[in-house]
């Protein structure tokens, strides 16, 4: 019994020859007592969101975790350009960016000195990008703020701040939604259009439409086999 | 466009400042040093003699206990936040990143230690001929101690007990360290000359720098899987 | 060669393998002892020193040994896991520290009944019962570590390091030790150590380490086995059996 399987192809209309940017293929993975999912395995090229969806604890979050490599799969290969990531793992860490159900940046740090940092370690920016940047998503009344002050959905604001900011192809976000007012989510829509428009592509675990084009759009339904 | 050595600047600054966002805690293990040296006198006897021969073993042993006191935290709070995700997916040699949080740990909570440690040695009639051999024991001891406890801090980061496994599992890795050191302040003190400790402490120091970094890197995958 | 340690390295062939070997060590170490007590108690000559006292050893010494060999056997097993991804190589390793534990405990109280005749007093800083309560302490860090993960996987693995960092520090730990118990060491301390040993003394003590190795043996492969039954009790060859 296959435990996850699928993959959606509404956006392919044309057979098209896109690059493959990021190959998944016979991944499994246990937790514990239970098997998670097994034999899954896709395919995603370049400007396309993948909209992994599925009900709670059925492994949407450890999928993602996989596919960064802070998980080791329990069988199965992913390939970036081709290669395995094990291989890569420098190339691919560069590639992309993950966002994860923590917010990843210090509260004792102001939303600019956070920035920053986060992209300090990528490259060299300058600081009129990231004050450009902290404007788009709409954080520049408190950028000087320890992020400690700040919402929920602010915070979450800074960590899309800090995706934007990284300059990565491949997105890798893990429920973005969270937290976010009406104009956030429409926010998120925006910048998933606007980055597969420029050839980038990304992988969204979330429980509600994505809002993003359909062109772009793919699915994986992730089922539950506990 | 970056060196193995960029990423290495920019978590050493980013944790410097972050330990002066939090006066506190990094003053603490330095309170914690001077309060385990002013408890042996209290439970000895102020006697000069008797304070001036165990002086060696308490100072060493106080920096020992109060190095490990500040480790916990070390990965622990960029764990609760997902910055140490982020470090680990952000491209740079691990190893190098961490090495760069253990050494910013370290100026934070080892080097005043050492800065302090003669002040005690007098308040403990330790005579002034030894103090730089102290000082400089200290300053080779201290490093390798962040190193083991960094690499302590990062195997029990994921789990929920506080700081009583990780002494548990520092502290007899530690022993070499505190006997090296304590005993070199005890040639120092007789006249003789201290530097065979001292070298040894110089060799485990490299030792530890080349290999533990490795380790801790691999025991913060661990903890993050 | 890579096949072999594969084929060895296969849970259900360590398994059955285990399985018939167990009897044969076990008959041996209990011959073995049996042979080394008699030897050690009745037929070795008491000390001119140490008289009777001495007899002692013939636990002591295989114990100390045992006990550095359990962590060593440790450190390899859980290093060989870490590398080559060894599940059995963890199964060994978390089998082997309670033994080990056991071991440098009873080397460190055999030490200690020893030490009340020889230095009048149940403990003394003795570099070897010193490097042993030490070793004791890096067996109990290694199990509290272990048992502090849930997941058995990441217990593996977290333990293994410890493990492996440790034995690279054992040797320094030792010899700091001994550095520093020479240092210090007072003049009514006889050393713990092996005693003048004539021939009559020595077969007892030989045979008694063969028995104790052979008893090392058999019980690490019951928990290795016992370790197996608990990690794969999902898997198919367990279900047939």
């Amino acid at each position: 019994m296959p435990g996850a399987a699928g993959t959606g192809g509404e956006g392919m209309l044309s057979k098209d020859t896109r690059e493959i940017l990021l190959q998944a293929e016979g991944l499994k993975l246990w937790r514990g007592e239970r098997c998670l999912f097994r034999a899954l395995s896709f395919e995603l090229p370049e400007g396309a969101v993948l909209h992994v969806s599925g009900a709670n604890g059925c492994g949407k979050t450890s999928l993602l975790r996989v596919l960064c490599g802070l998980t080791e799969p329990e069988e199965g290969e992913i390939r970036w350009r081709g290669r395995s990531i094990c291989r890569c793992r420098e190339d691919f860490q560069h590639a992309f960016a993950w966002l994860g159900h923590l917010h990843g940046f210090k509260a004792e740090l102001s939303a600019r000195e956070n920035l920053a940092f986060s992209v300090s370690l990528r490259r060299e920016t300058d600081p009129d990008v990231r004050n450009e940047t902290l404007g788009q998503v709409g954080l520049d009344a408190v950028a000087d703020l320890p992020c400690r002050v700040l919402s929920a959905g602010q915070k979450r604001r800074l960590s899309l701040a800090m995706i934007l900011l990284s300059a990565a192809q491949l997105w890798i976000l893990d429920e973005p939604f969270t937290n976010l007012d009406p104009k956030g989510r429409n926010m998120i829509a925006d910048m998933l259009d606007r980055h597969c428009a420029n050839g980038g592509t990304a992988i969204v675990a979330a429980h509600q439409d994505l809002g993003v084009e359909q062109r772009y759009l793919r699915h994986l339904e992730m089922e539950d086999t506990g | 466009m970056n060196g193995p050595l960029s990423g290495f600047g920019v978590v050493l600054a980013r944790d410097l400042r972050l330990a002066f966002r939090r006066p506190g805690e990094m003053a603490n293990p330095l309170l914690f040093f001077i309060l385990i040296t002013a408890i042996f006198p209290l439970g000895l006897s102020p006697e000069p003699e008797l304070l001036r021969t165990v002086a060696p073993g308490v100072l060493w042993g106080a920096a020992l206990l109060s190095s490990l006191l500040a480790l916990d935290l070390l990965f622990r709070s960029d764990y609760g936040d997902g910055s140490l995700e982020q470090l680990v997916l952000s491209g740079h040699s691990l190893p190098v990143l961490v090495l760069a949080k253990t050494l910013a740990h370290w100026m934070v909570s080892g080097l005043p230690l050492v800065l302090v440690a003669p002040l005690l040695a007098s308040a403990l009639y330790l005579p002034p001929e030894a103090w730089g051999t102290l000082m400089l024991g200290l300053l080779l001891g201290t490093p390798t101690l962040s190193l083991l406890g960094a690499m302590g801090a990062a195997l029990t980061t994921g789990l929920g007990t506080g700081s009583a496994l990780l002494s548990l599992l520092v502290l007899p890795l530690a022993t070499p360290i505190l006997i090296f050191g304590a005993r070199g302040v005890d040639l120092a003190v007789q006249g003789m000359d201290p530097v065979g400790p001292l070298y040894l402490l110089a060799a485990i120091l490299f030792l530890a720098l080349s290999l533990l970094p490795l380790a801790i890197a691999a025991a913060v995958r661990i903890s993050l899987d | 060669m890579w096949k072999l340690f594969h084929q060895f390295g296969s849970p259900p062939h360590f398994y059955r393998l285990a399985g018939h070997l167990i009897p044969w060590f076990g008959g041996a170490a209990l011959v073995l002892i049996l042979v080394a007590t008699y030897g050690g108690l009745v037929l070795a000559p008491a000390d001119y020193q140490q008289g009777d006292g001495f007899r002692i050893i013939y636990v002591h010494v295989p114990s100390a040994s045992m006990s550095l060999f359990a962590y060593t056997l440790m450190a390899v097993a859980a290093g060989t896991g870490l590398i080559w991804r060894i599940k059995l190589a963890h199964a060994v390793a978390a089998a082997v520290a309670p033994i080990g534990a056991s071991f440098t405990f009873l080397a460190l109280a055999t030490g200690s009944i020893w030490g009340k005749p020889m230095w009048g007093t149940w403990w003394a800083w003795d570099a070897r019962l010193t490097s042993e309560l030490i070793l004791l302490f890096l067996f109990l860090g290694y199990m509290s570590l272990r048992a502090a993960y849930d997941d058995t996987g990441k217990a593996d693995r977290a333990s293994g390091l410890l493990a492996v960092v440790g034995v690279v520090n054992v040797p320094i730990i030792h010899y700091s030790v001994v550095w520093w118990n020479s240092l210090h060491q007072g003049a009514t301390i006889i050393k713990l150590g092996k005693p003048a040993i004539t021939g009559d003394m020595l077969w007892p003590l030989l045979t008694m380490l063969a028995g104790f190795g052979c008893y090392f043996a058999t019980v690490l492969m019951i928990r290795t086995r016992s370790q197996v039954l608990q990690r794969e009790r999902n898997s198919r060859w367990l279900m047939d059996l």
